[in-house]
């Protein structure tokens, strides 16, 4: 059976038909068509499907599409301003070198924007604690968390003015 | 992904009707974090999940001096992690909840999900039991209050009956000259299961264990109370050849098995050598 939801990703409201058994994740890519939210080990261990639900990082594999009805949702789309304006965490993983594959980037990109919504100046522990549920096979985490404290660094001073 | 019948009710009695008569396939649903990977990964045949978000009344993390902590079912790990009073309070479980999974996971998790999934290894229950934690279970006729170490039956299983839920639970208010710590096992610090889970919780009068409370994760089909253990330390003053025979009994009440995480024979020996850190960690022992 399916059922007629709504749910506002990235700031627009989007209305479909969802079977109940649905994941979020699969909601995203497939229905939507948003396929930078990646689909990775479908059961909360990788975090590469990490989407923000209403200002909560969550694994979107993890949530049922039916729940997230009327609900807030940000995904890796949603981080920059135009097609050829990365945001500056967006920008900061390019400078540091923080993606390899790229596989599990949006994921670690959208935990790190929860950190920082959440908390603008981390310390290296608190960095690596809020990226614990993302697994990155290809960097060794070095590059992600400097990108990380240097984005934070970087909007920091965009704040303060 | 298997297919299944989602069900959100409003009410607890539309819930507990649902649980009734959909029968052995309808399955609770809070976080999911545990029932949508045992669905997709076909460890459980489940036809119906019965969504309790829409209930009123179950998002409840309060606490008074008299009554101490009372968590709703609808209580995700995260707000209980990130809870100024029960870091102060409760550091057993502020830190049992930290260790569950990803702040991801944490997020949408509940600790009565926890609770009602009696998961042997499962981090939260060891400091519940250490303090002496009282679940409220609905059904029908009413309401009632069941001491968390009574609830589990074997892994997986509780003593709920078909229609019963568990709305929350309450842990006594920290009496003044108390302690409590849980320390985790396991083979790397973030996104593991408990290899032994180990739970103190100790009242003093001075040098004098006036009550102690040990709690066992990982080492049997349930967690357990290590009885003889508290036995051994109740009333006496804690010398370092005393705790070390607390110890020494705690391992002798574990029943481990072997699997892919650790052997028997290891879990035995870190029963022993975490009861041991607990104790001195709780009563500043050297």
């Amino acid at each position: 059976m399916t059922r007629d939801i709504s749910i506002t990703i990235n700031g627009e409201e989007r209305e479909f038909a969802v079977a109940e058994f649905r994941s979020l994740l699969d909601t995203l890519r497939n229905e939507v068509g948003l396929t930078g939210t990646k689909k990775g080990c479908d059961v909360g261990d990788c975090g590469a499907c990490t989407v923000i639900l209403n200002g909560k990082p969550v694994n979107a594999c993890l949530v049922l599409a039916i729940e997230a009805d009327g609900a807030a949702v940000e995904t890796i789309e949603g981080l920059q301003a135009a097609p050829d304006e990365p945001s500056p965490l967006q920008e900061s993983f390019m400078i540091h070198g923080g993606a390899q594959c790229g596989f599990c980037t949006p994921g670690v990109i959208m935990m790190a924007k929860a950190l920082l919504d959440e908390n603008p100046n981390p310390s290296e522990q608190d960095i690596r604690f809020a990226l614990a549920g993302n697994i990155c096979r290809c960097t060794g985490y070095t590059k992600i968390f400097d990108a990380v404290r240097a984005a934070a660094d970087e909007m920091r001073k965009v704040r303060a003015p | 992904m298997r297919r299944f019948h989602y069900h959100a009710p409003n009410s607890l009695a539309e819930a507990s009707r649902l649980l009734r008569e959909l029968g052995e396939t309808a399955s609770l649903f809070a976080g999911g974090t545990d029932l949508l990977v045992e669905i997709r990964e076909e460890l459980r045949v489940c036809g119906h999940v019965i969504d309790i978000k829409k209930i009123p009344g179950l998002r409840a993390l309060s606490f008074d001096e008299e009554s101490g902590l009372r968590i709703g079912a609808q209580t995700t790990a995260r707000e209980i992690e990130t809870s100024p009073v029960v870091r102060t309070k409760y550091p057993n479980l502020a830190s049992a909840v930290a260790a569950l999974g990803s702040v991801q996971v944490r997020n949408r998790a509940t600790l009565i999900g926890n609770i009602c999934r009696a998961s042997p290894s499962a981090d939260t229950l060891p400091p519940l039991i250490a303090d002496g934690a009282v679940l409220t279970i609905w059904n029908e006729d009413g309401e009632r209050s069941l001491p968390i170490e009574r609830f589990f039956v074997g892994p997986g299983r509780t003593v709920l009956a078909r229609g019963e839920i568990v709305t929350g639970v309450t842990i006594p208010p920290p009496r003044p000259a108390s302690a409590r710590i849980y320390i985790k096992h396991g083979r790397r610090k973030a996104m593991e299961l408990a290899t032994v889970g180990v739970a103190v919780s100790v009242d003093r009068d001075g040098d004098v264990c006036r009550d102690v409370r040990i709690a066992l994760g990982a080492v049997a089909p349930t967690p357990i109370r290590a009885i003889r253990a508290e036995a051994a330390l109740r009333g006496k003053n804690l010398t370092p050849s005393l705790i070390a025979e607390a110890a020494e009994k705690a391992i002798s009440e574990s029943t481990p098995i072997s699997n892919v995480r650790a052997s028997a024979g290891y879990r035995r020996e870190m029963v022993g050598v975490l009861t041991r850190r607990a104790i001195e960690a709780v009563t500043g022992a050297p």
